[in-house]
């Protein structure tokens, strides 16, 4: 059962729509910036009515991404910040790629790599936010110099790619880690999933914490 | 502007050759600054054979009218007045797009076809496959091509490609009074403007000389300045152009090297699905837990 009480809630409703507000927007954002991106990504643009409507609704799919993470990343930014048992955590990577978690310390609700993640996701999304604005021509191009319309265009190209590969990354994660999608998608955990991955979010739950 | 073209060496947005067929000869149109009286028949005369019309503006005090290039003003004369050595000078630059051989607004624009380059050197813009982005915007050296508020499409000088497909100079060359303006082939218009210089120096214009800038291959409309050696003094002419080094980075290898590392990413995460397989809760913790599920 989806909703047995049993289990352990991971994510409120309003938690699970703001992810997934957020994850539809970052799709349409990668689907309607890699046409412009390189030729070879060009009939992508047959999804969204033609050249014209794909440059037209990127910039506005980035301002509704932008509230969207923004809400997100507010929400969740005290569970977010590195403990040196979180730099602990990351250097087991090794161990865990390989499907061996007997030795990983304890992670609270989200673990180091979730954390890094999160950071760098945000750091990310700054950078396209504010060199996105500067090559939106239609409004705000013609209010910078050209050096810095041009250095945006390659801070631009470049933090999309970073982030479309953290993205995969992120996803593959939620693929790999089974269950995990369950969270989101549900909001709901098993206590034997959260006892394996989040032992010390689990001890917190039980006793009564959140 | 026609849409099938034998003669296309390169076109934006496309990575296979274009139809190449045929190849036709080089031309150029030299603008001989030394011999412009700044009567603008060449603006009139474009806007008359392009039929493009722009607004009634303001007078600002000085001659340049409109003071910038526009969507419909596809060439404007810039006047200055400057010192030089030679005492006050009043200089009249004939700007519009230079017709890059390497074209920094063509290496820019994403949409296939809206830029394309003929054998001739001509590059023209079609605008039916615009998408309007202004890329080609950031990508030229020169500052020309301008987006249109009615149908966010850029327009700039097309070197009036109709006319010289069918054996005709551009309109601007015809009707210039003075012979300022002279259209032929590549060759024939250097050889020209070397003439030019030449008598420019006899003159005593000792640094005289011809703008085709090497940044960007030379280009398809140049200059015979009075003083080449301070091309800023013609109301800002690029003294030496070429593609930003930030546009190259924004349009070089990086991309498809991107997207091949991110497809590789992708296919290492598959393998390591199929290889690791999936993490999946021990057997312990599953005890542990039995009532649930
Ligand atoms: C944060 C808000 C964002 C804004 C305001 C924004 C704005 C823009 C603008 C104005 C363009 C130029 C094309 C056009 O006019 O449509 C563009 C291109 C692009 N955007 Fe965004 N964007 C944002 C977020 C993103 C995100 C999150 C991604 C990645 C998933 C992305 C990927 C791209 C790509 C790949 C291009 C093409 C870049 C190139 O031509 O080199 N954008 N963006
Ligand atoms: S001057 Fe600018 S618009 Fe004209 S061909 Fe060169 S890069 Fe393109
Ligand atoms: S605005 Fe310029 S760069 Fe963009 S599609 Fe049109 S011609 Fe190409
Ligand atoms: S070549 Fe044609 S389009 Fe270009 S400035 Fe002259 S008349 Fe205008």
């Amino acid at each position: 059962m989806k909703n047995d009480p049993k289990k352990l809630l991971r994510y409120t409703p309003s938690e699970r729509a703001n992810h997934w507000l957020t994850a539809i927007t970052f799709i349409l954002l990668a689907l309607t910036g890699l046409p412009l991106f390189h030729p070879f990504f060009y009939p992508l643009t047959l999804l969204f009515g033609g050249g014209i409507w794909t440059r037209i609704i990127h910039p506005f799919f980035g301002i509704l991404m932008v509230i969207s993470f923004g809400i997100m990343s507010f929400h969740f930014r005290q569970l977010n910040t590195m403990t040196p048992a979180d730099w602990q955590w990351m250097r087991h990577l090794r161990e865990l790629a390989n499907g061996d978690e007997r030795n990983m310390p304890e992670s609270g609700k989200f673990n180091g790599g979730q954390k890094l993640l999160f950071r760098l996701l945000v750091l990310f999304m700054a950078l396209l936010l504010l060199s996105g604005i500067v090559i939106w021509r239609a409004y705000f191009s013609f209010l910078f110099p050209v050096w810095v319309v041009r250095l945006s265009a390659v801070v631009h190209a470049a933090a999309a790619t970073v982030i479309i590969g953290l993205i995969m990354f992120h996803i593959y994660m939620a693929i790999w880690m089974r269950e995990s999608m369950d969270a989101m998608l549900y909001g709901r955990v098993r206590r034997a999933w959260a006892k394996q991955h989040h032992s010390a979010w689990f001890r917190q739950v039980i006793s009564g914490g959140k | 502007m026609a849409l099938q073209s034998l003669d296309i060496t390169r076109r934006s947005g496309t990575t296979t050759p274009s139809p190449a067929q045929r190849k036709t000869m080089e031309v150029a149109k030299l603008i001989d600054v030394s011999k412009c009286i700044g009567c603008k028949a060449c603006q009139a005369a474009c806007m008359e054979w392009n039929d493009t019309r722009d607004k009634i503006g303001t007078n600002h005090g000085v001659l340049d009218n409109p003071m910038d290039l526009t969507e419909n003003s596809w060439t404007v004369m810039r006047y200055s007045e400057v010192e030089t050595s030679r005492g006050l000078e009043w200089l009249i630059r004939k700007d519009g797009c230079m017709h890059c051989a390497k074209p920094g607004c063509l290496k820019a624009c994403p949409a296939p076809g809206a830029i394309v380059q003929y054998s001739n050197g001509i590059v023209d813009f079609q605008e039916e496959n615009c998408i309007g982005c202004g890329y080609c915007i950031t990508g030229c050296p020169f500052n020309i091509p301008r987006l249109s508020k009615k149908d966010s499409k850029v327009y700039k000088c097309t070197l009036c490609s109709d006319r010289v497909a069918v054996g005709l100079e551009p309109a601007c060359a015809k009707t210039c009074p003075t012979g300022a303006i002279v259209f032929g082939t590549k060759e024939d218009m250097m050889h020209h403007a070397q003439g030019r210089v030449a008598d420019l120096k006899s003159r005593g214009f000792t640094s005289a000389g011809i703008y085709d800038p090497k940044g960007v291959d030379g280009t398809h409309v140049f200059y015979v300045l009075q003083h080449a050696d301070t091309p800023g003094i013609y109301s800002g002419l690029p003294k030496a152009p070429s593609i930003s080094g930030m546009v190259s980075i924004w349009k070089g290898v990086f991309k498809p090297v991107a997207s091949f590392a991110l497809a590789l990413g992708a296919f290492g995460a598959f393998f390591h699905y199929v290889i690791k397989g999936p993490n999946e809760v021990s057997k312990e913790n599953e005890k542990e837990f039995e009532d649930e599920k």
